[in-house]
């Protein structure tokens, strides 16, 4: 210690402490009163603002989504249904050696390697406590070798999911159409919100065109969630309003007749109610199994269907064109009627083949010596060309391209699907836009017989067989019949939509053509009388017709056993019955199927015998 | 109210006079250690095991405070280098020999208990200064406040180095104190303080990158929200959203649902904050003052310069602790890591802070004792 250490004032010490100790009480009392205003600040001032984060923190929104609607034929025989599909969900926490597991589940069900590597990205990046899919859609027997061994698998799990099934396999993929998985596409096209919580979306026909309606309004609850992200209770719930149930005017008996049919040949069938355009039966063959899709096709199987040479996956009635060849001779015998350009009981003798004058090149008829003497009830039934060579000479490209216009050729009909093509009506201006060409004469008597430029879609033959036989009323073919109530009782039938119709000077005319139509079924002389028309306990009216697929030299014969398969002649049949009070229309396309007669039109006699025979009206 | 004699303040009174127990303190700290399981249910998630583990703590920190309200502030200013020299020892040992907790080095194994000298220093460097001071004339000389001052800072640094800043702040602090109480001189204070801004950088210089981290956190939470910021962004959430009144007891939905971050230790005072709600919280705040300015009065009654410095030196280093982590949940303090005393879930602060109210128990009530 220090030698001049002063002595301690005891009285001043004391003062001097006391000081301090009032100062730091006072430091004291002070910084407390700073936490206090920090609360106040806290707890009073922000209170809702904090209440809100709170709020957000606990609280999340969860989507329910909407079931999909259900699809329906006529009669009420599901058509798309939503089932139940099994999925091996793996719990992680719940999963003592995750390897194991896998090396296990792995004999137990056949495991790919490409599942369990997916199965491992989408590990990532997820809670423990959240099951993760491994093995989607199991089968029947999948299931139930798991169900025995579950006990030996914690973690686990068989889950149920709904998913879109059809029944009807591929006898409706061209119509219906499937869901699929929403891409990357349709995200950016769709509203998100709505589909928040649904993973498939329809992807073709009416699946796709319905999409709307059959996908409902999503709900949603609110649920409690802990840091973790685990949930705890459901706070509040908007239940989902389903989607709606659609009716389709479509009779499966009918479709599975139509398919039998064709009986193994690439073609298409569309039968059609020609008063108020309801489609009967729309039929592509070959086809697929939608169902392929709903899960997610693998790529082998849709690089087998792509590169199919058959092409089951094209839908022929809608997107196929095709020359619609002698199946319009009654329009274009109609549009000579209108001109003045024939008459009904004027005679012509058709030779063989046809010259236009100062041109050497002959225009041949389907039959080697012609027709002979022919009205245009002979030129329909009998079919010759040589009568619309020398009519489509005198009434000319525009006229008749203008006339063909007012039944829809060349246009959509605006059928409720999707992939509909327009088909094609040549004209002057069609081609100078296209090909930078000039007409030539020559081509205004190729497209008289449906042939050269002119192309139609099986649904637009079928549409223009339903207009010849109501006499020029034209109305919109549609597939959906109408829509169920929310209830799901109430059928809402949707209105048919007539078209502008086609009207003709002198109402005899629809006679002058209709009344061959009958021929053409009914008559000894008719194109389709031997294969089809002979017994027919029903008035038939009716037209074949057969298309080239490619050309051949004026001097050259046709010869189907000689032309390889897939460049033989296309078979086309249009027609309607009874032919007094129509019901049905339909159109037939047999590709490659050689001709019109022999072969599309008896497709359509068992189409109609079905019809009118063992279906009520 | 301890002026009355045994006969006339009852049997009761006699027992706690005995055992130098003072009743003021004890209520005080009896009720916010009650108010303290209260909430530890809660926040524990209704875990009684937590429970019967902090009970059994509770009662191992009593005894000792029963303890040390028996020794006389006369032994404890002899002991009060050996004791010192002891623990800045031990925290050598520590530096050489601990074990590794958490990124720090706190931890000594004694076979028997695992201890943290650390704790130990936050009544071993207020003993030490206070018995420097106890016999010196006050105010104290500049080379005496240096002495004193450095007496502080080499245990202050060994537990920085750990790291440890809340510890270390703390025993800082309680080292100090003493220094203003006893009476340093206005002038060499506020030297100190301009010497301090200057050191600032130096210090931040020698911080451990968690260390500065959080004091940028601290200064705008938001910029990382999911890492340093998350505490005290959800810390805030809790506090706020329980309003006036609060959520209600078990009803905290931060806390419950586990969004709030060490809700049973660090940020206890959230918890209690989001279901009690400001009227609760200045229920507790008056308690705490209540167990500080008693402290500080026993302080000012005591009768020798060691008891009052140490007196006023406990009392202060409570006042810190206090703040220090009341300040860090609600924002206005980084995040440190300090607990809140007697509420927080945990052995060793729990102890060391009942022992200090052990020996101010003992200051006042041995002061009868001692001649005048």
């Amino acid at each position: 210690m220090s030698s001049r250490q002063p002595i301690k004032n005891h009285h001043l010490e004391q003062r001097l402490f006391l000081a301090r100790v009032i100062t730091l009480g006072v430091i004291i009392v002070l910084l407390f009163g700073l936490v206090g205003v920090r609360l106040t600040q806290l707890q009073v001032l922000n209170h809702s603002h904090f209440s809100t984060l709170s709020q957000s923190n606990r609280v999340r929104l969860e989507a329910l989504p909407p079931p999909r609607g259900l699809i329906y034929d006529r009669n009420g025989v599901v058509l798309a249904e939503n089932r139940p599909a099994y999925q091996l969900e793996v719990t992680l926490e719940q999963v003592e050696n995750l390897q194991d597991t896998l090396d296990r589940l792995s004999a137990l069900l056949d495991l790919e390697s490409a599942e369990i590597e997916r199965f491992r990205r989408s590990l990532r990046g997820k809670r423990p406590f959240q099951a993760v899919p491994l093995k989607l859609n199991l089968t029947d027997e999948e299931l139930a070798n798991f169900a025995v061994n579950r006990h030996l698998f914690p973690g686990v799990d068989v889950q149920a999911r709904v998913a879109r099934h059809y029944p009807h396999g591929d006898a409706l993929a061209h119509v219906i159409g499937y869901v699929g998985r929403i891409d990357e596409r349709e995200l950016a096209r769709i509203d998100t919100r709505r589909y928040a919580g649904t993973s498939h979306i329809g992807k073709l026909g009416i699946e796709r065109y319905y999409e709307d309606q059959l996908h409902g309004q999503v709900g949603f609850q609110k649920v409690e969630v802990n840091a973790q992200g685990r949930m705890l209770r459901v706070l509040e719930r908007e239940p989902p309003a389903p989607g709606r149930d659609l009716v389709l005017s479509l009779d499966v008996r009918l479709q599975a007749v139509a398919q039998e049919a064709l009986d193994g040949m690439a073609g298409a069938i569309v039968a059609m109610d020609p008063r108020n355009g309801e489609v009967l039966a729309m039929v592509s063959m070959p086809t697929f199994d939608p169902n392929l899709f709903v899960h997610g096709i693998p790529a082998r199987t849709f690089q087998e269907l792509r590169n199919n040479r058959r092409q089951p996956l094209f839908n022929r009635a809608l997107s196929g064109q095709y020359p619609p060849g002698s199946t319009l001779k009654m329009l274009v015998g109609l549009a000579g009627l209108e001109h003045g350009v024939i008459r009904a009981d004027r005679q012509m003798f058709a030779a063989g083949y046809y010259t236009l004058p100062n041109d050497t090149r002959r225009y041949r008829d389907w039959r080697r010596y012609g027709h002979g003497w022919v009205d245009l009830d002979k030129a329909i039934t009998q079919s010759s060309d040589v009568y619309f060579y020398d009519m489509s000479y005198r009434l000319g490209i525009d006229r008749m391209s203008e006339f063909l216009g007012r039944f829809g050729v060349g246009e959509a009909t605006g059928i409720d699907s999707t992939g509909e093509r327009r088909g094609l009506l040549p004209s002057r201006e069609w081609k100078r836009g296209a090909q930078g060409m000039p007409w030539f004469p020559g081509e205004t008597l190729i497209t008289a017989i449906g042939q050269g430029y002119m192309l139609a879609t099986p649904m637009q033959m079928a549409s223009i067989s339903s207009t010849l036989a109501m006499r020029g009323q034209r109305v919109r073919p549609h597939l959906l019949r109408g829509m169920l109530g929310e209830d799901g009782e109430e059928l809402h039938v949707a209105e048919p939509e007539f078209l502008s119709p086609v009207q003709v000077s002198r109402a005899e005319h629809w006679g002058q053509v209709l009344t061959p139509m009958e021929h053409v079924m009914h008559r000894s002389n008719g194109t389709a009388y031997q294969s089809a028309g002979r017994d027919a306990p029903y008035r038939i009216a009716g037209k074949t017709g057969t298309s080239q697929v490619f050309g051949l030299a004026d001097d050259e014969e046709y010869d189907e056993a000689t032309v390889a398969k897939h460049l033989r002649d296309h078979a086309l049949f249009i027609g309607f019955a009874p032919a007094d009070e129509p019901r049905i229309a339909i159109a037939v396309l047999v590709e490659n199927g050689g001709s019109g007669g022999r072969v599309a039109a008896p497709v359509a006699r068992k189409v109609m015998d079905y019809f009118m025979l063992e279906m009520t009206p | 109210m301890l002026n009355g004699t045994a006969e006339e303040h009852g049997l009761g009174r006699a027992i706690v006079r005995a055992l130098h127990l003072d009743l003021l303190l004890l209520g005080g700290v009896a009720l916010l250690l009650a108010m303290g399981f209260v909430v530890l249910y809660s926040a524990s998630g209704e875990n009684l095991d937590t429970l019967y583990r902090q009970g059994v703590r509770v009662g191992i920190a009593f005894t000792i405070l029963m303890v040390m309200a028996q020794i006389s502030a006369h032994h404890l200013r002899q002991w009060s280098p050996w004791v010192y020299a002891a623990g800045v020892l031990l925290l050598l040992a520590v530096m050489f020999f601990g074990e590794v907790g958490k990124g720090a080095q706190r931890w000594l194994d004694l076979g028997v208990v695992r201890f943290q000298p650390s704790e130990f220093m936050k009544i071993a460097v207020p003993m030490v200064v206070a018995w420097y001071f106890a016999d010196r004339p006050l105010p104290p000389r500049f080379v005496e406040v240096v002495a004193a001052g450095l007496l502080v800072l080499v245990p202050s640094v060994l537990i920085a180095k750990q790291p440890d800043l809340g510890t270390a702040l703390l025993v800082a602090g309680s080292g100090l104190v003493i220094i203003f109480l006893a009476g340093v001189r206005w002038r060499i204070l506020m030297g100190l303080g301009a010497l301090a801004m200057v050191a600032a950088p130096v210090l931040w210089h020698f911080m451990q990158d968690y260390q500065r981290r959080r004091v940028l956190t601290l200064l705008n939470p938001e910029s990382d929200p999911l890492g340093a910021g998350y505490h005290i962004i959800q810390s805030k959430i809790a506090i706020g959203s329980g309003g006036l009144y609060g959520k209600g007891w078990l009803n905290g939905t931060q806390s419950q649902l586990e969004f709030l971050p060490e809700r049973s230790t660090d940020f206890i005072f959230a918890v209690y904050a989001e279901e009690f709600g400001l009227m609760g919280i200045l229920l507790l705040l008056a308690l705490y003052l209540l167990v500080i300015l008693r402290g500080l009065t026993i302080a000012l009654r005591a009768q020798d310069t060691y008891s009052r410095l140490l007196a006023g030196s406990l009392s202060f280093t409570f006042f810190v602790y206090v703040f220090v982590n009341t300040g860090m949940v609600v924002g206005l303090l980084p995040v440190v890591g300090v607990p809140l005393p007697l509420f927080s879930y945990g052995g060793t602060s729990m102890v060391t802070l009942m022992a200090a109210f052990g020996i101010l128990m003992s200051i006042n009530s041995h002061r009868r004792l001692l001649a005048r």
